[in-house]
């Protein structure tokens, strides 16, 4: 291996310093023994017991999780059909004004998104709770999923429908029995992109929650502003760890796909 | 013509049979996209077990004509007519129509087996007879062995004969063969192209094959269509086309050719006689066109047809005189290219049958070119 030079080893230990320390901080401080935020009193779990016993916290998460899936779900059923519309259907009138419209709400600064949201849940008398915030995550999220399943239609060979349609497929049975498996990859990562917008989102649901239903972002927040607790070091450390595992796996696997396919391939020419 | 009506009742020939029922009949198409006309009023009758090539440049409506027979296009104007049914309201996946797509369009999640069993599937068939049937295609292809392979673990040639199995295992009353041989390498795409005759001969299938290949549509086809601009310019036997052009678009397009230009001098008994330069002798060729005498006339004539001397040769119809001015190596032949005093290129394509040291024609020589008064076509302008 070659040695890195004095500018290249200091240049990359300051990004990553950048990037990591605040991260490293918050790690070890949720190992604290003491309640004092910035002052070390040495090794402990204790806050991470806490927290598992602090129903708020617990509560807060549940209905996190719940608005995401359900949310990113939606999103993603809903995101896809745009994009194949928006791909396949060639030129029709108001086509620029469509996509225009679809992809909008990624450049809205997500205070007016939420705020308009509110105003029509209240016109409409819709009770804040888990329901308005999954609309509302739906709204913003759906417009991600196209943008990741529409670059992948792009460059999709249609003579693989049209291949479909001619062994006897109609319309539908095409998409469901070729297309989708095909773009299938891409359908995922735009459901792990809304989820992930969803799960870490806290300006709209802030707009859209209601008294029922705090998602742990609002309770972080809420939490924060009266103080920083070692119990909330301790939730980050369990979420950085739970990303950190998601990150790692999904790169594991898609070397290992990698892998495969290159094996396969040599096999191929032989 | 005369060698039609001599020739013996077995040769494959329904075109030339008056009572022969057409499987594929344009009437009329016409196909625009805007101001873009694909196809331009054309009419054409394709016979079942033909296997029927549509030749031209590209952009000269051959896929489209294709397309509108799978039904992936429908007619601006005009009728087709598969089986003397009008197939204009029928959908892609009711038509008795396969193809077999340029990008042979495999599905990538499937397997081999998976892949041609994909359209027997859609008919509802019984497992039994899926899978019987997937075997049967799978041995007439040669795959057995790659049945559980997908796509991408199987090499190119592979990939085109899975894809001919898929869309042959419907057993269609016709397929289509879009550039199915354009991915492959020279010596593949010869192989397959007789493997593809073959299969064609065993299945009874009528094909239709688009291709830019005259190479590829002169070994398969059984009738050429020389296309361009939306019109078919010519349809007829693999021989008569290159033998019997019937303008110089298709005589040019099909291999290589001298176009030499005159006018006519004498006409008569199917022959017209050009007048080309100054100090030249008289050309003669065959002649179906109606030219009157002195009208502008075009002398095509294959280079392999000519043959080349060191001194004038007699009791020869047709006499070029002129001078090597290149000569091109070519391992079976050499390709000699002579220029006439009046500055015309001529090019002559003759086998080399000897060893080359043994060869006299050098760059410079004076030499005479010959051949026969059927050897080439007279042809307006």
């Amino acid at each position: 291996m070659r040695r890195l030079s004095w500018f290249n080893a200091v240049s990359l230990t300051l990004g990553f310093a950048f990037l990591y320390i605040p991260m490293m901080i918050l790690i070890t401080y949720s190992f604290n023994a003491g309640k004092l935020v910035t002052v070390w009193s040495g090794f402990s779990t204790k806050w991470y017991g806490e927290l598992f016993r602090n129903e708020a916290f617990l509560d807060a998460a549940w209905v996190t999780l719940k608005v995401a899936v359900m949310s990113s779900s939606i999103a993603t059923v809903l995101g896809t059909m745009a994009a194949y519309v928006m791909v396949r259907a060639g030129r029709f009138p108001g086509r620029t004004l469509f996509s225009g419209m679809i992809y909008a709400p990624l450049v809205m600064p997500e205070v007016i998104t939420g705020l308009s949201l509110l105003l029509l849940f209240i016109s409409i008398g819709l009770d804040r709770g888990v329901l308005t915030i999954v609309l509302a995550h739906t709204t913003f999220s759906m417009c991600f999923v196209s943008v990741v399943v529409s670059s992948r239609l792009v460059t999709f060979d249609r003579s693989l429908e049209e291949a479909a349609l001619d062994l006897g497929c109609t319309g539908f049975e095409a998409f469901r029995l070729v297309t989708l498996p095909i773009i299938m990859p891409a359908v995922v990562s735009g459901w792990l992109l809304a989820f992930t917008l969803s799960l870490d989102d806290l300006v709209i649901a802030s707009f859209t929650s209601g008294p029922s239903s705090t998602t742990l972002p609002i309770k972080i927040f809420s939490a924060v502003r009266l103080g920083v607790s070692p119990e909330i070091n301790a939730l980050s450390t369990i979420m950085i760890g739970l990303v950190t595992i998601g990150v790692i796996g999904a790169s594991l696997t898609s070397k290992r796909s990698i892998a495969k396919r290159q094996k396969d391939e040599q096999e191929a020419i032989k | 013509m005369s060698d039609a009506a001599t020739a013996p009742v077995s040769v494959f020939a329904p075109w030339e049979d008056a009572q022969a029922k057409p499987l594929i009949q344009f009437q009329n198409v016409t196909k625009r996209w805007g101001d873009f006309t694909a196809i331009d009023d054309l009419s054409i009758d394709i016979y079942t077990r033909e296997f029927f090539a549509l030749l031209g440049p590209s952009g000269c409506g051959k896929t489209t004509m294709m397309r509108m027979l799978a039904g992936f296009e429908t007619p601006t104007e005009g009728t087709i007519l598969i089986d003397g049914q009008n197939v204009a309201a029928i959908p892609p996946n009711k038509r008795a129509v396969n193809m077999m797509f340029q990008s042979y369009a495999l599905f990538p999640h499937l397997s081999v087996a998976e892949n041609i069993a994909f359209g027997l599937k859609r008919d509802k068939l019984p497992k039994d007879q899926i899978s019987a049937r997937v075997e049967e295609m799978l041995t007439l292809v040669q795959l057995n062995r790659f049945a559980n392979r997908k796509p991408h673990q199987i090499s190119g040639g592979q990939r085109q004969r899975v894809a001919l199995a898929r869309s042959l295992a419907k057993a269609p009353k016709l397929l289509l063969l879009d550039e199915p041989l354009g991915a492959l390498d020279k010596k593949l795409r010869q192989d397959t192209q007789f493997e593809l005759m073959d299969i064609q001969e065993k299945t009874g299938t009528t094909f239709v094959i688009v291709t830019h290949d005259q190479e590829e549509a002169m070994t398969v086809a059984s009738r050429i269509a020389v296309m361009d601009h939306g019109q078919i310019i010519q349809v007829d036997t693999p021989s008569k086309i290159y033998e019997e052009p019937k303008s110089i678009y298709v005589a040019d397009f099909i291999g290589d050719v001298n176009l030499i230009k005159g006018n006519v001098s004498r006409t008569g008994d199917g022959h017209a006689t050009i007048a080309w330069a100054e100090g030249q002798p008289d050309l003669t060729g065959i002649s179906h066109q109606d030219l009157p005498i002195g009208s502008a006339a075009t002398l095509a004539v294959r280079p392999e047809k000519l043959s080349i001397y060191t001194s004038r040769p007699k009791d020869q119809a047709n006499v070029i005189k002129g001078k090597v001015l290149d000569i091109a190596y070519l391992g079976n032949m050499s390709t000699y290219v002579i220029e006439t005093p009046s500055g015309d290129l001529v090019k002559a394509q003759i086998a080399n049958t000897r060893r080359i040291h043994r060869r006299q024609i050098t760059w410079e020589d004076k030499v005479w070119l010959s051949f026969t008064e059927t050897a080439g076509v007279v042809l307006d302008k």
